[in-house]
């Protein structure tokens, strides 16, 4: 390790996410602060939400919560739960992240009927009628008499895209 | 050698024991609590005709007919694959939200995960296995599961660094040691096959360096449990005598949930450690479960 490791990412380790891009020293890592503003702007889940976890890059902009202890992680595998994806031009929450938190969501949230429900989990692309705005949704559908968030979805051009990942994909009843 | 003939002597009942080891096991699923409750897991199920079955020592497990990987509870990561008794240790330790748990020999993360369920998601729990193979396997349960206080790591439990972590104990521990899995015969026939003492005396020698190492690792006031899904004395019992003549902990009594036998004193000639039946031991006959065995220690410090 020399002085430069905190100049760039290093896609081996978690590093701990800057409070605001003014306290940044790594160029394109995202800060806490605009972590919070995102999912606030995008899903309307408040930045109280987040109040006591912790956020860290490890790979190129894949974004961790964590809500234990901060630790010095550089040789740890794992901190807590994929959450973000940012580093690229439409920063992209993940399946899991979607899962734990979607149910506060309040904007964005787009819901499915079952059988577009059934579609979606197995990964289908699908015609759609929303008048939202385009761009990463949070898909829904009702289980046991309440709303249940799916992942995430790429809403453009009329059709919505499943994007979950492959091998959570699966085919289920209606 | 058929080693299920070995503990016939510590068992009530010969006959029940030898049958019970050779029907196949219940498949059951633990509801993840961070995610669901039970009543909104099984009205999924009743909406999608899934028929299932309440245990009664276990608020949140169900056995199921089919698999469940095919249901809209698992897909939202609602409920978890997990046999039946492998839920004893999580429950016995009882960590709260806040506490700093280490999971020695965590992968694939049943137990892992039942652990950050009881925390409420709440604490730091360290993840610990040492084959980075298995890991990803923890990792995945982890995530599909929603748990967020995990940290994962991957050494060798019986010299476990807490230098990566921000603090220098733990207040529990849990154990789930690598053992010769006789109990979970029910589930893999085949583990009979390749059953032999060598292994027995060498997973032995293992257990007793990861369980000082935890007892080390664990404050003075602090409880750790040590299970193994095996009937093996040399596992089991000897291990905690081991362990009570090296490290500064006793064995404490607890009331588990379903039927067990007291762990035994003698064996083969060598006695151990009286207090030791304050361990339980599980037989399949006892609760139509796998083998199992768990004990709680305190550390006095």
């Amino acid at each position: 390790m020399s002085g430069d490791e905190k100049s760039e990412n290093d896609g081996q380790r978690f590093d701990r996410l800057p409070a605001t891009p003014s306290e940044r020293s790594v160029p394109g890592r995202a800060s806490r602060a605009e972590v919070l503003e995102w999912w606030d702007d995008r899903f309307g889940i408040g930045p109280e939400t987040f109040a006591d976890v912790t956020f860290w890059e490890k790979g190129a902009g894949k974004i961790w919560v964590f809500a234990g202890d901060a630790p010095d992680p550089n040789r740890v595998e794992g901190l807590g739960m994929t959450f973000l994806r940012t580093r690229q031009e439409h920063w992209k929450p993940t399946t899991v992240a979607v899962q734990r938190f979607g149910h506060l969501a309040t904007r964005n949230v787009v819901d499915l009927s079952r059988k577009e429900a059934k579609r979606f989990a197995a990964g289908e692309d699908q015609e759609l009628a929303w008048d939202g705005d385009w761009g990463y949704l949070i898909a829904t559908r009702v289980v046991a008499g309440q709303r249940a968030p799916l992942g995430v979805g790429l809403f453009l051009h009329g059709e919505l895209r499943s994007v979950v990942p492959k091998g959570t994909q699966e085919t289920l009843p209606e | 050698m058929n080693p299920i003939d070995r503990y016939e002597p510590l068992v009530d009942d010969r006959e029940a024991f030898r049958e019970a080891c050779a029907r196949p096991l219940p498949y059951a699923v633990r509801v993840n609590t961070i995610k669901a409750t039970a009543d909104r897991v099984t009205g999924a199920f009743d909406d999608e005709g899934v028929s299932y079955a309440p245990v009664d020592w276990h608020p949140e497990l169900f056995t199921l007919d089919g698999k469940a990987g095919r249901t809209w509870p698992y897909f939202l990561g609602w409920v978890h694959g997990q046999e039946e008794v492998s839920a004893l240790p999580a429950a016995v330790l009882d960590p709260q939200p806040g506490d700093r748990v280490w999971d020695a020999c965590a992968a694939p993360g049943s137990k892992t995960t039942q652990l950050a369920a009881l925390m409420r998601d709440e604490g730091t729990l360290v993840g610990n296995d040492n084959s980075l193979g298995r890991l990803s396997a923890l990792r995945h349960n982890a995530e599909r599961l929603g748990v967020t206080n995990l940290v994962v790591t991957n050494q060798d439990a019986r010299n476990f660094s807490l230098r990566e972590l921000g603090f220098d104990e733990f207040d529990r521990a849990v154990v789930d040691a690598p053992c010769s899995c006789e109990g979970t015969c029910r589930k893999n026939p085949t583990v009979l096959d390749e059953w032999t003492l060598d292994h027995v005396r060498q997973v032995a020698g293992i257990q007793k360096g990861i369980l000082r190492r935890a007892i080390q690792a664990t404050r003075p006031g602090g409880s750790v449990v040590y299970s193994t899904c095996t009937f093996a004395p040399e596992e089991n019992e000897a291990v905690l005598d081991h362990v009570l003549g090296e490290e500064p902990c006793r064995l404490a009594g607890f009331e588990p949930p379903l039927k067990t036998s007291p762990g035994v004193t003698e064996w083969e000639g060598e006695t151990f450690d009286p207090s030791v039946e304050k361990a339980h031991r599980v037989y399949p006959h006892q609760n139509d479960t796998g083998g199992f065995f768990c004990a709680k220690l305190e550390v006095t410090g």
